[in-house]
C-alpha cells in the first residue's frame, strides 16, 4: 500500500491504495466519483476516459502509481472548462444520450478532440472518437453534437 | 611456382574487388577494421532483431500500429496520427505510460510512439521489407533523422524504446512478452561490427 496525493478537478485528494490499482478504481471506489464508468477493463471501449494532464486517458489501464503530479479532470469537473461546457450543452441540445453508460467517456474524448482541433473534419471525428464504443449506436448524434459544440466554441 | 603465385594474386585481387563493391557508398571511407563480409553477417543479426515483433510492430507502413507476436492490427482503432503519436482523444499516451503497467498488461516507455513512415520496415500489406531494403533505409540519412554510423550505434545502445524491446513486460494474461532473438548486448555488438565494416548492405535478391 502507498499513499498518493492526486489533483482531481482542481482539488487535492489523498488515497492509500495498492500502487498497481487502476486510476478508475481509485476514482470510483476510493473517492466515490462514479461518473467515470467501467466498460471493458482493457482500454477497448473508452467508457473510463478521463483527462490526465490534458490527454484523454483510459483510466482502467493506468495504475495510480503512474499518475504522479499530473492533474486529472473527470466528467464531474469537465463542465468548469469552456470547451467542456460547450460539449455538454451540445450533448443536451442534440439529445445524444440513449442509455448513457458510455457518454461520460464520449464527452471526455470529444473535449480532448476540440481542444486540439477546434474545427474537426469528419475524418478527425472518426479517428479521435474511434476508441469510444456506444452499443446504442448514438454515433450520428455524437458527430452532430461535436460539430455543434465546435461552432459554440468559435 | 610463378603460375601458383599468379593465381594467388588473381584471387587476392578478386577478393579486394568484392570487398570494395560491398563497402562502396557506405558512410565510412576509412580502412574498415571489420571486413565487409563480417559486416554483412553482423547486419543479418541486426535485421533479425529489427524484424522481431517487439520492434517492427511500431515500424509499419500503414496508418496504424500492430501488436502481438502475430503482428495483428492494434485494437481500439488506434491510429498513427500526424505526429506518429495518435490523435487527440486517442493518443498513444491515452494508455501507454512511461513504464510497463504489468497489473493491466499495457506496455509503456518514455515517449511511446510509432516510428515515422520514413523508417517503415514493412510494406503496406504488413509484410516485412527485405534485408537489403531495411539496410538501405536504416543508413539513409535523409530518412533516419540524419544519423551517421556512430549515431545509429548510440541509438541502438541507449534509446528508451529500443531498450524496451528487452524489457517488454507482461501481457494482459500475465505471461511475459517474447524477446528479440539476440540479447541487447549482442544486438549492440552486431550493430558495432556492421558500423565498423562501413555499414555494408546485402544485394537485393
Amino acid at each position: 500500500m502507498a499513499t498518493y496525493r492526486l489533483n482531481i478537478n482542481g482539488r487535492q485528494r489523498e488515497v492509500t491504495t495498492d500502487p498497481s490499482t487502476p486510476l478508475l478504481w481509485v476514482l470510483r471506489e476510493d473517492l466515490k466519483m462514479t461518473g467515470t464508468k467501467y466498460g471493458c477493463g482493457i482500454s477497448a471501449c473508452g467508457a473510463c476516459t478521463v483527462h490526465v494532464d490534458g490527454v484523454a486517458t483510459r483510466s482502467c489501464v493506468v495504475p495510480v502509481s503512474m499518475i504522479d503530479d499530473r492533474p486529472i479532470v473527470t466528467i464531474e469537473g469537465i463542465g468548469a472548462d469552456p470547451v467542456g461546457r460547450a460539449v455538454q450543452n451540445a450533448w443536451i441540445d442534440k439529445d445524444v444520450v440513449q442509455c448513457g453508460y458510455c457518454q461520460s467517456g464520449q464527452i471526455m474524448s470529444a473535449v480532448a478532440l476540440l481542444k486540439r482541433r477546434p474545427d474537426p473534419t469528419d475524418l478527425n471525428i472518426d479517428e479521435s472518437m474511434g476508441g469510444n464504443l456506444c452499443r446504442c449506436a448514438t454515433y450520428v448524434r455524437i458527430r452532430e453534437a461535436i460539430k455543434s459544440a465546435a461552432k459554440q466554441v468559435k | 611456382m610463378s603460375r601458383i603465385r599468379s593465381i594467388a594474386l588473381l584471387i587476392s585481387a578478386a577478393l579486394a574487388c568484392v570487398s570494395f563493391m560491398l563497402t562502396a557508398g557506405s558512410a565510412t571511407r576509412a580502412e574498415p577494421s571489420v571486413s565487409a563480409m563480417q559486416g554483412l553477417s553482423a547486419w543479418e543479426q541486426v535485421y533479425s532483431v529489427l524484424t522481431h515483433p517487439r520492434c517492427i510492430n511500431c515500424h509499419t507502413a500503414t496508418s496504424y500500429p500492430q501488436q502481438g507476436d502475430d503482428r495483428h492490427r492494434h485494437f481500439a482503432n488506434a491510429v498513427r496520427g500526424p505526429a506518429n503519436t495518435g490523435v487527440p482523444g486517442l493518443n498513444c499516451s491515452s494508455c501507454h505510460q512511461k513504464a510497463n503497467a504489468d497489473s493491466t498488461g499495457v506496455p509503456g516507455g518514455h515517449n511511446w510512439h510509432l516510428a515515422p513512415l520514413s523508417m517503415k520496415w514493412q510494406d503496406e500489406n504488413d509484410r516485412p521489407l527485405s534485408s537489403a531494403m531495411v539496410c538501405r533505409s536504416l543508413k539513409d540519412r535523409s530518412k533516419n533523422h540524419n544519423l551517421d554510423g556512430p549515431a545509429l550505434l548510440k541509438h541502438h545502445e541507449e534509446e528508451a524504446l529500443v531498450l524496451w524491446a528487452w524489457s517488454p513486460g507482461r501481457r494482459p494474461d500475465g505471461s511475459m512478452r517474447t524477446l528479440p532473438p539476440l540479447t541487447h548486448a549482442e544486438f549492440v555488438a552486431a550493430t558495432r561490427r556492421w558500423v565498423e565494416a562501413g555499414m555494408p548492405c546485402p544485394a537485393e535478391r
